[in-house]
């Protein structure tokens, strides 16, 4: 039970806001261990026991119950598991300290991984526009999935026993129905028929992509060209490279880092950006998969966004509140033995300033939890992270710039986006194709998807107008008051 | 003659050139496999500095230098048999009967045999590198009458066996797995690396398969390890040491250091020939650029258009279409080339050798899944009419469409026939072969005859103005019956007699009496168990043989399209305009029909979970690979031109075809 709110006074159709309350949304809760209670303990011989253990848990498992069933085994048996056991803990905890990350369970590696803000109790927890057309998909925090078309009725809801924990969703390019979920223990690839009726798509519609070791699946990126998907673990040292159609996988191995936590393909095509938990990031080349390592100093690499032309990369470290830029010449196509930049540039600093408004001073900046850049490259997003336990309360916040990549790189402040007073933004996307300008969708902490229009006119047309008006009035961003606006009609499904 | 030149040309300089490497690369692998070898089978934890010195002493040796000479040999043959077996698109079998004609094919039998032999010697290698019990096949002993004689070492003679039989269980499992493909890997990587990948797989590829062939060895060895050593006491003038308690007993075989040795024997084994095999197919897979075009006359023949175009090996035609499909994605410079007009004249010859050849492969494809699919619908209603009169009333067809008909295969070329498909035919009507089809027997299945007798006539229906694949129904009639005709002589000779029958010429008396004694023998077979076992078809198997060269047509699709996407800002001239409308309508054409293949009821929908292992299971996915790859080509055109493509003339139902594609509908 949520709104659509529809925003019909324009010249052209903007999609639909939803709101999604965090009270309607049951989180997922776990049967296998809930359920258990509920029966009476049934002794099994220590045969059927062990099978099971091994079945559910491995080799720990196995060692871990006939560690404490000692009164049924001989004494050197339960004594010797034990010692494997205590031995297998220590190499495991020394494993931990070289990467503390793998200590995590996977819904908190996955929270601290995710490109969301407080991924945990987030109603919202994955969104993705569809690259050609005006529909999208919202992962919510029940563990399914909705589908939105604006030339549609029907909003159909994907859910699969698989899917859980849903970290990231993305349209495969160049196809109308391949959708890709990166869930705790698996990839699935839903295939969801555009013109059909049905609201609960089967789950034979979906496609399990699993390798073993590789989960949970943190980012998902497919290539441009529609050809390839790249998934990634925290867990994994491979970063797999999917040919979803034949169901098959291609390992990329390289070791340092301990996992491989985000990912991003340039709109090109050419270079993948891949993250490490460690202060290591990589860039792929995608045409032979070969990979240059760029360890950072501080802390690992926590977002990062491509120039439409895929020559720029913007990205941010944790610790830092700076944003970075690498910049590569060598045209794709031909393998260069030139490395391409040497070292990152600092294009902004965002630490925290105070802003004097009439409201009172306003205290912005800080660490930054994502990057997103507008498909045409004038428009930057930066969600910031905020902070709440000093006696100033920053709240999160996106910042928006805008940029211009020729002649020479500029990034000039533009506005700030906030939410309604006690909400903060979660997630953001832009648009991948709007016709007037940029439009930025915003998921907020209180179930809320609006979207923020940025009207403008790109470079490279203004540069061939004939000296007339601008067909569409060029507002400056006027984010804030988004929600006051009298020019909402409500529909309530 | 030209095309013999030509293919000469590149298996001479490229491919052998790749296999030796290969082969080199192998043979310096030898030593460090030697090395962790001689240290695994001489394992001691208990005294650590015995064991590593007695392994460098071994590895100084000169029984080490001989095995290692014994084992580049091998590594050489194997290397040999790969290059003489290999191949691009796999052989499958469509039943268990046409597996078994595969197993017993001549060919195949010198290649097991040659591999026995081979796992002898390398046995033997390993029996001397292990020693101890192992190292000689005869030892002095003395017999109970005190007379000093030479005994049979069992220990020894069970090692070779086993040598022998994993070498052949290899072959063997070869053929059912078709571990003689060699795939193309769509993501690339530089050849160490991904050598380097493939390691870890191989490693246990080869250690589960030794424990399996082992396990079965053993249970043959139980049974009948009698034979082989009562025969080599025999011809050796060895004599059985009474005292030792025979291997082929209970107690004998449950020796676990000889299991241990036979267990890692079969590993070395089998990892070195896995390692070579891995080898050659990283190698002759890698991209090989062709040139766009030539300034020099001698080097045309090697040009990306005419190697496209001729006749020549399948591995030549793969690397061309491959190195297509790359250059159109990543390199403009080459682009440029292939839109380029020739220089006295103005033709735009190297984008209409290309996208005819392209074309007509997809023209090809479609043919071939229209009569599929027709085949499957006849099959399905009553097939109990006659093929007599059915086949006169296609003959009358034929003269109709005579001018069609040219364009597919060469005529003598439909008479030629594998004997598992002449087999198989004759079970076509019993009842529990209806739902599955005999596509494969179709003349079109045979790899040699799969593509159009050179570049299309202008004249040709697939050329351009391809309306629907209604059209195209009635040419692969005149082959199912054909070929049924042609079965029809043989219901009754198992005997593989590949021969054209004079019955095929005329429908008369003579044909309804064969026809009758078919079904009476066909239900004569069907009541028996175990030949309906051997006749069944295998599910999945006749969509998988249908799209076993699918890869060619999957880069085709990419080249065309990107070569498409990339006219858009790139082709000066228009060259590309010209054949926008036959490429889309051949596009969608085989849309359709990959669509209804998709919903024949055998057909599954989703691909199988491959184990891993060191078959190239990749060919049991080509068909998915194809619809995914279609429908992501046709939209990168309509993506790229977007409303222009509504100015392109076409057919109504291809334009509205297109629109969904412009509103993502499909």
């Amino acid at each position: 039970i949520f709104k659509h709110e529809v925003f019909d006074n324009q010249p052209f159709v903007i999609p639909l806001s939803l709101y999604f309350p965090r009270e309607s949304l049951k989180p997922h809760s776990r049967t296998e261990s809930s359920s258990k209670a509920a029966f009476l303990d049934h002794c099994e011989t220590l045969w059927m026991r062990s099978a099971a253990a091994w079945r559910d848990a491995g080799l720990t498992g196995l060692l871990n119950e006939i560690a404490n069933s000692s009164a049924e085994v001989p004494k050197w048996l339960s004594v010797s598991s034990g010692c494997v056991l205590a031995l297998l803990q220590r190499i495991s905890s020394f494993h931990g300290s070289l990467f503390p990350h793998l200590t995590l369970s996977s819904e908190d590696m996955i929270a601290e991984f995710s490109q969301v803000l407080k991924w945990s109790d987030c109603a919202v927890r994955a969104f993705a526009w569809h690259p050609h057309t005006d529909k999208f998909a919202v992962a919510l925090l029940d563990d399914s999935i909705k589908i939105y078309n604006p030339k549609s009725a029907t909003a159909p809801t994907l859910k699969h026993r698989l899917q859980r924990s849903v970290a990231a969703v993305q349209w495969k390019p160049l196809c109308a129905s391949a959708l890709a979920v990166a869930c705790q223990n698996c990839l699935l690839v839903w295939h969801v028929d555009p013109c059909s009726l049905s609201t609960r798509p089967s789950s034979g519609c979906a496609q399990v992509l699993s390798h073993p070791g590789h989960s949970p699946v943190t980012s998902i990126a497919w290539s441009p060209s529609g050809s390839f998907l790249v998934s990634a673990s925290p867990m994994d040292t491979n970063m797999m490279v999917w040919d979803v159609a034949a169901e098959s996988c291609v390992p990329l191995q390289r070791v340092g880092g301990g996992g491989v936590t985000f990912l991003s393909w340039s709109p090109d095509g050419s270079h993948v950006l891949a993250s490490t938990p460690a202060a290591l990031f990589r860039v792929w080349e995608t045409r032979m998969w070969t990979c240059e390592r760029w360890p950072c100093l501080k802390g690992r690499c926590q977002s990062g966004c491509w120039s439409p032309d895929g020559s720029r990369l913007l990205f941010t470290v944790q610790g830092e509140t700076v944003i970075y830029a690498l910049t590569f010449t060598d045209t794709p196509g031909i393998p260069s033995n030139t490395k391409g930049p040497k070292a990152a540039a600092v294009v902004a600093d965002l630490s925290e300033t105070t802003f004097n408004t009439p409201g009172g001073d306003i205290v912005v900046g800080g660490e930054i939890q994502s990057l997103a850049w507008d498909p045409r490259g004038e428009r930057l997003a930066v969600l910031l992270k905020g902070q709440e336990h000093f006696s100033l309360d920053r709240p999160a916040m996106i910042a928006v710039f805008k940029t211009r990549t020729s002649p020479i790189f500029e990034l000039l402040p533009c506005g700030f986006v906030q939410g309604e007073p006690g909400t903060e933004p979660r997630l953001m996307q832009f648009h991948p194709n709007f016709q007037h300008g940029a439009l930025l969708t915003v998921c907020w902490s209180n179930g809320r998807i609006t979207h923020v229009p940025f009207y403008f006119l790109s470079a490279g047309m203004a540069r061939h107008g004939l000296g007339g008006s601008p067909p569409q009035p060029r507002p400056e961003e006027r984010p804030a008051d988004y929600i006051n606006q009298t020019l909402y009609t409500e529909l309530t499904t | 003659m030209f095309s013999v030149e030509q293919s000469c040309w590149f298996i001479r300089k490229v491919i052998c050139w790749r296999a030796a490497a290969s082969v080199a690369w192998a043979v310096l692998l030898l030593p460090p496999s030697i090395a962790v070898f001689v240290i695994i089978s001489r394992v001691s934890l208990l005294h650590p500095i015995q064991w590593i010195s007695e392994c460098v002493s071994l590895l100084t040796s000169a029984t080490a230098i001989f095995s290692f000479i014994l084992l580049c040999g091998v590594v050489l043959i194997v290397g040999f048999l790969n290059l003489e077996y290999y191949t691009v698109i796999p052989s499958i079998a469509c039943s268990k009967i046409a597996l078994l004609g595969q197993l017993l094919h001549p060919r195949q039998f010198v290649s097991s045999l040659v591999h026995c032999i081979l796992g002898v010697i390398v046995a033997w290698c390993c029996a001397v590198t292990i020693g101890g019990r192992y190292q000689t096949l005869g030892y002095p002993c003395t017999q109970a009458d005190g007379s000093p004689q030479l005994c049979l070492n069992e220990y020894q003679v069970i090692l070779l066996l086993a040598g022998a039989f994993v070498g052949y269980c290899h072959s063997v499992l070869g053929v059912i797995h078709n571990m003689n493909y060699v795939s193309f890997h769509t993501v690339q990587q530089y050849k160490y690396l991904r050598f380097k990948g493939s390691l870890p797989l191989v490693v246990k590829c080869s250690a589960i398969q030794a424990l399996y062939s082992v396990r079965n060895y053993l249970v043959v060895y139980f049974f009948l390890g009698y034979v082989p050593r009562t025969w080599i006491c025999k011809t050796l003038n060895l004599q059985l040491n009474s005292s030792l308690h025979p291997l082929d007993t209970i107690a004998g075989l449950l020796d676990f250091s000889l299991l241990y040795h036979l267990w890692i024997s079969g590993t070395f084994l089998l990892f070195t020939w896995y390692i070579t095999l891995l080898l050659f197919r990283i190698f002759v897979t890698e991209v090989y650029s062709f040139p766009v075009q030539s300034s020099f006359t001698e080097d045309v023949h090697q040009c990306l258009p005419k190697v496209l175009t001729g006749q020549q090996p399948a591995i030549l035609k793969f690397l061309a279409l491959h190195d297509l499909a790359l250059l159109s994605q990543h390199s403009p410079s080459r682009r440029s080339e292939v839109f380029s007009l020739s220089q006295p004249g103005g033709h735009p010859h190297n984008w209409n050798a290309i996208s005819q050849e392209c074309l007509s492969l997809l023209a090809d494809l479609t043919q071939r899944l229209v009569a599929h699919h027709d085949t499957v619908a006849t099959n399905g209603r009553a097939k109990s009419l006659s093929t007599g009169s059915d086949k006169k009333s296609l003959s009358s067809e034929s003269s109709v469409t005579s001018g069609t008909e040219d364009v597919m295969t060469p005529r003598p070329s439909v008479l030629i026939k594998t004997p598992a498909s002449v087999f198989l035919r004759s079970s076509v009507g019993s009842p529990l072969t209806v739902p599955f089809t005999p596509d494969l027997d179709s003349p079109f299945s045979s790899p040699a005859l799969r593509r159009l007798a050179g570049p299309v006539e202008q004249c040709s229906p697939w050329h351009g103005t391809v309306q629907s694949p209604h059209i195209m129904r009635r040419g692969p009639k005149l082959w199912s019956t054909s070929t049924d005709s042609q079965a029809n002589s043989l219901p009754s000779s198992p005997a593989p007699v590949p021969s054209p029958t004079p019955a095929a010429s005329k429908p008369s008396l003579l044909a309804q009496f064969l026809q009758n004694r078919k079904e009476q023998v066909k239900n004569f077979l069907a009541k028996r168990v175990l030949i309906m076992y051997l006749l069944n078809k295998l599910p999945e198997a006749s969509s998988q043989a249908l799209f076993a060269d699918t890869q060619s047509h999957i880069w085709a699709l990419e080249g065309l399209s990107y070569l498409v996407k990339a006219s858009f800002s790139e082709d000066q001239f228009g060259v590309v305009q010209t054949t926008l409308p036959s490429i889309l309508s051949s596009m969608l054409v085989l849309q359709e029909a990959v669509d209804r293949h998709f919903k024949l009821p055998h057909a599954s929908s989703k691909p199988v979970r491959s184990t891993s292992s060191m078959e190239d299971s990749s060919y049991k996915t080509l068909r998915f690979a194809l619809r995914a790859t279609l429908k992501t080509a046709i939209y990168r055109i309509t993506t790229t031109f977007g409303e222009h493509l509504n100015a392109v003339q076409m057919s109504a139902e291809h334009q509205k075809r297109l629109q969904q594609f412009l509103e993502y509908k499909e």
